[in-house]
């Protein structure tokens, strides 16, 4: 009763990282909270996984194991999720925000009437006070996300309903051993009295790997480069940093003509208009035909070795250097200080 | 023939996409008061989806549901213009402040209230908030299996249809009969524009609330065509429990807003040393511009 619970993803039978940082987190809120640390697992061949789990300081790990749970479909986990949460009642629940986790998410959060906070970037315990009721909630949970298309941090709280549910990115936070030799207890959950056959409506047909189309437009990171650029190989480390930044990579015309990348990541009046969060332009000197498609991005940081380059004059911040010297110092300290 | 009943949920949002340098106030926040109130993007590419149906089944009829305010209906027209059959605005102070979990229960009042339909379409998200939510919560709120992340309609027979799902580390195909509630990612086609027929047919098409502010005659409550009206509904006009509304019945509360504060517009020079693009990436990682 009163714990903190995370709903534990497989993908392919193994344990997602995003799973395992909530772990993590979730083992310091049950710290300052005072509780136990839970996991829900559900999918097939369980077993051995809670050699994973238990290091990250889990008290107990509830499995639900059946052929006909994996992979992951919608209504039986959701079901298992909701009765167990009603037997338990849980005060916080954690999932992943990935195609699993805000799938499931917000159907338990329909069916218990419980408030849920998608996409959190910082999860913390705090006090609310209602000063026209005079009434002061303790030990809630401060489920902080971006809104409004990132241009706000909103801190969201369910003072009154049960569990306060959240979902986090995978890489938003720290995945860490608690300790090698903690041992919790096993709770295998009888399936049937669980989930309902009828729950099994929705067939799985086909599931493959497919790579999915670029989406530069949709991005709020575009990590743009030009001719200045100097290569192919230089290139690649725009796509490093985007990768890293959950961004997508553009480019001006001058390095698509020398055949740096492919034509369909070009901006500017002949290509995409972008107005992303951020724009890193690398080696791009600023013909008003490439301003024209993302001056209008909020943010813009121009790497550029030449200081007289026109973009320089929209850009907010300037870096006078080599793409191949600076793009390796940010990845580095991104990869430093983020996870 | 076979014909399908289809439900499209659709926002109004602020276009937080377009929040460019012209939006900042001196202080750096957002001046949301400019930002264009636009059909959400994805609710769209949900559209696009029930009027392919149409296309293979004519018979089929489409109807567009929002809540928000009177000036919401500007999307169903915008709807109409496109394709859609019919148009209902579900608008009440009474739905003022409802967060993911009292807008699904709003919505899912009004969809009781319409009572028969196959499918069940909406966007995955919308731009304002980004949550994902109101779908699955409306159909768990509705009895009803869910299929997110639909990019296409891979086949459609009587009471079977099967959907290809764009997940993070590739693609699944998906078969469920009816009622679904299936929610479209942006990576779906993009919708059809304005048809210019049906722009002149439905140009005029009003709410009653609209309707009446425009017309000099208090008495007069249609211009004498019904279809020319979209349906307005309040809170009187579905079965609901009043508990369940707006900001009191949202469990979720906002305690605090930051905005986040971009930096003055005067361009900052940096040499590639490592100090100096250290503090700009923790400046970045801070400000949320980043991670």
């Amino acid at each position: 009763m009163n714990n903190v619970i995370v709903y534990c993803e497989l993908y392919e039978g193994k344990i997602a990282d995003v799973s395992f940082e909530l772990l993590t987190k979730g083992r310091s809120l049950a710290n300052q909270l005072n509780c136990n640390l839970e996991v829900l697992l559900i999918g097939h061949q369980l077993a051995g996984l809670e050699k994973e789990i238990f290091p990250y300081g889990v008290d107990v790990l509830y499995t639900a194991d059946d052929k006909r749970l994996s992979p992951y479909s919608t209504l039986p986990h959701t079901s298992i999720m909701v009765n167990l949460f009603k037997e338990e009642k849980p005060q916080i629940a954690l999932m992943g925000a990935t195609t699993i986790g805000r799938d499931l998410g917000p159907r338990v959060s329909s069916a218990l009437k419980s408030g849920l906070t998608a996409d959190c970037t910082e999860l913390e315990i705090g006090d609310h006070e209602v000063v026209k009721d005079k009434k002061i909630y303790k030990d809630l949970l401060y489920q902080i996300r971006p809104a409004f298309g990132g241009n706000i941090i909103a801190t969201i709280i369910n003072p009154d309903c049960r569990p306060q549910m959240a979902t986090v990115r995978e890489g938003v936070m720290k995945k860490a051993i608690f300790n090698p030799l903690h041992k919790g207890k096993v709770v295998k959950l009888e399936v049937k009295k669980y989930v309902d056959d009828t729950a099994f409506v929705v067939k799985i047909i086909e599931r493959h790997m497919e790579e999915s189309k670029v989406d530069i437009k949709n991005s709020s990171v575009v990590v743009a480069g030009g001719f200045g650029v100097g290569s192919k190989e230089n290139f690649k480390l725009l796509f490093d940093l985007a990768a890293l930044l959950g961004g997508e990579v553009g480019a001006s015309r001058a390095a698509i003509d020398a055949g740096y990348t492919e034509h369909e990541r070009q901006i500017g009046q002949t290509g995409l208009t972008v107005r992303p969060k951020l724009y890193i332009a690398c080696g791009i000197s600023g013909q008003i035909q490439h301003l024209s498609g993302m001056s209008e991005s909020s943010i813009i940081i121009s790497i550029n070795n030449d200081s007289n380059a026109p973009i320089n004059k929209i850009a907010n911040y300037v870096i006078q250097g080599k793409v191949e010297n600076v793009i390796p110092k940010m990845i580095k300290y991104y990869k430093e200080n983020k996870k | 023939m076979k014909k399908y009943q289809i439900i499209v949920l659709a926002k109004q949002v602020p276009d937080t996409r377009n929040v460019g340098k012209d939006a900042m106030k001196a202080d750096g926040t957002v001046n949301r008061s400019i930002l264009p109130a636009i059909f959400n993007p994805e609710d769209l590419h949900a559209l696009e989806q029930a009027l392919r149906i149409k296309d293979n089944y004519p018979e089929t009829t489409i109807t567009l549901l929002t809540m928000g305010p009177v000036r919401a209906s500007e999307i169903l027209r915008e709807g109409l213009y496109r394709g859609a059959d019919a148009g209902i605005l579900l608008t009440d102070r009474a739905f003022a402040g409802s967060d993911t979990l009292a807008t699904s229960y709003a919505l899912s009042c009004a969809i009781h209230k319409m009572k028969k339909f196959d499918i069940i379409i909406c966007g995955r998200q919308a731009i304002d908030g980004d949550t994902a939510q109101v779908g699955p919560q409306v159909a768990e709120k509705l009895g009803i299996p869910q299929i997110t992340y639909a990019e296409e309609i891979v086949s459609l027979t009587k009471d079977k249809i099967q959907v290809k799902r764009r997940l993070e580390h590739g693609i699944e195909v998906v078969e469920a009969s009816f009622p679904i509630l299936i929610t479209v990612n942006s990576s779906a086609p993009h919708c059809r524009p304005r048809h210019a027929k049906r722009l002149m047919r439905y140009k005029h098409t009003s709410t009653m609330s609209e309707h009446q502010d425009n017309s000099e005659d208090y008495l007069s409550t249609s211009d004498g065509n019904a279809n020319h009206v979209i349906e307005e509904w309040g809170v009187n006009d579905i079965e609901c429990d009043h508990e369940q509304l707006g900001l009191g019945g949202s469990p979720t509360k906002v305690k605090k807003v930051n905005n986040i504060v971009f930096q003055a517009k005067e361009t900052l020079k940096l040499t590639d040393n490592n100090e100096e693009i250290n503090v700009l990436m923790k400046e970045l990682i801070t400000s949320h511009i980043i991670g």
